[in-house]
């Protein structure tokens, strides 16, 4: 048989040789002891660099860095600044007029669709690592991210509308810790829930739509606790989803 | 006008696990990140769609990367910059995290970058040289040596400078 050259070996280690001539490298390596130990100790380290940096996968994005993503538009962000303190005025009217409000709270309500439909867009197309800690280990990730967040979080169940929970992960947005539960369908659809507190003495609201680039987002506070289900699919399938969710969580 | 740009905030969690891996320090990292975001959005117009933006985008970090490290520093002393970095737990124990982390450092930026490419992005080679701007066959001999370099690092083996300058062969 013939040797292979250097490249043809990095290639094995890579996963890029087709299947016939991969299967004589196998057999070349079976007899050349130097060879092997050298191809297995390139394996190893492939391996090693994905346990020591695949973590940062799962980190919290930094805002800085989302917000880098963003054309930067002074003159529009201004505006879309002053549309959702409009926004909020009107909440927070209806909440109760003077019951003396933090002024951060209300900033929380509304920019909660626009941070969960980006979590959203974020990890929803993940392959590899779509969440943080698998639906397997549900009991776990519900007090991991119960204790997290200090308040004791149920993530709904969707099995009657065809989505089971993927599993959760942790995010950072603006002033607190973020929990996102992710679920899919059989058609490997997936919607996520963005939990976040939102204390401060606003009275529960009624739920609520937005359409964030093309993600429909349903969101609502109940008990201090901010709520977004977000997804790229229809609006009237994520409405009867959102329903189904305020429903169980409102309980 | 779209006020978000989901097409490069996909990208940003292996933006950010490249940085980290070429830098190992988590600020500069995301300094690095930032930076290659900033140029992404001023040059955004130069991307063809239909090409990989993915690729593209870690074209833009290496060019900042490399106009980084030699603005600071030689190549040459890249090689003595292991620093010990705080390992959060994994797989791994954290000994072999940071010998890897060190190992990483103690290997020239350009055999570091291929070895990060191939390795942990999973690029292809044709790729990582278009990504690195150098002929395939540098590509190769940058893996060849940067691996064995690499492997003598992790096994503990003291390098000897001039064997090593004798295998610089392209």
């Amino acid at each position: 048989m013939n040797a292979f050259d250097e490249d043809t070996l990095h290639a094995y280690v890579d996963g890029m040789l087709n299947e016939t001539k991969r299967l004589e490298v196998d057999a070349w390596l079976a007899g050349h002891p130097d060879d092997a130990e050298r191809v297995r100790a390139w394996i190893a380290q492939n391996q090693a660099l994905h346990a020591a940096f695949d973590p940062v996968l799962n980190e919290p994005l930094p805002l800085e860095l989302v917000r880098a993503t963003r054309r930067q538009r002074p003159a529009i962000s201004r505006l879309w600044r002053a549309a959702a303190s409009m926004a909020v005025l009107a909440v927070t009217g209806l909440a109760g007029y003077g019951l003396g409000l933090r002024s951060a709270e209300p900033e929380i309500i509304a920019r909660m669709p626009r941070d969960a439909a980006l979590a959203h867009v974020v990890f929803s197309p993940e392959q590899r690592h779509p969440v943080e800690v698998d639906a397997a280990h549900a009991e776990h990730l519900v007090k991991w991210l119960s204790k997290r967040l200090g308040a004791q979080l149920a993530p709904p169940d969707f099995t009657a509308q065809g989505f089971e929970l993927l599993g959760g992960r942790l995010l950072t947005g603006g002033n607190g810790p973020v929990a996102q539960f992710m679920y899919q369908s059989a058609d490997q659809r997936r919607i996520t829930l963005y939990v976040r507190r939102a204390a401060g003495g606003n009275a529960d609201t009624s739920f609520r739509h937005a359409r964030e680039n093309g993600v429909e987002v349903f969101y609502w506070i109940d008990q201090d606790m901010g709520y977004a289900l977000s997804g790229a699919i229809a609006r009237a399938e994520m409405q009867r989803l959102a329903d189904a969710a305020y429903r169980r969580i409102g309980r | 006008m779209n006020l978000l740009r989901p097409d490069l905030i996909e990208h940003l969690p292996r933006l950010r696990r490249y940085a980290r891996a070429l830098t190992r320090d988590v600020t500069q990292a995301d300094d690095l990140v930032q930076d290659t975001l900033e140029r992404a959005l001023v040059k955004l117009d130069l991307w063809r769609p239909g090409t990989d933006l993915r690729a593209w985008l870690f074209t833009l970090m290496h060019n900042l990367f490399v106009n980084q490290v030699r603005a600071n520093k030689p190549l040459e002393t890249d090689l003595d910059t292991a620093q010990d970095i705080p390992v959060n737990g994994g797989q791994m124990d954290a000994m072999a995290l940071r010998d890897i982390h060190t190992a990483l450092g103690r290997l020239p930026a350009e055999q570091r970058e291929v070895i990060l490419l191939v390795g942990l992005e999973q690029f292809g080679y044709a790729e990582a040289a278009r990504i690195l701007d150098v002929p395939l066959g540098t590509v190769m001999s940058r893996l060849s040596r940067g691996r064995e370099r690499l492997r003598q690092l992790l096994a503990g083996e003291e390098i000897d400078a001039k064997v090593v300058k004798l295998k610089v062969i392209k």
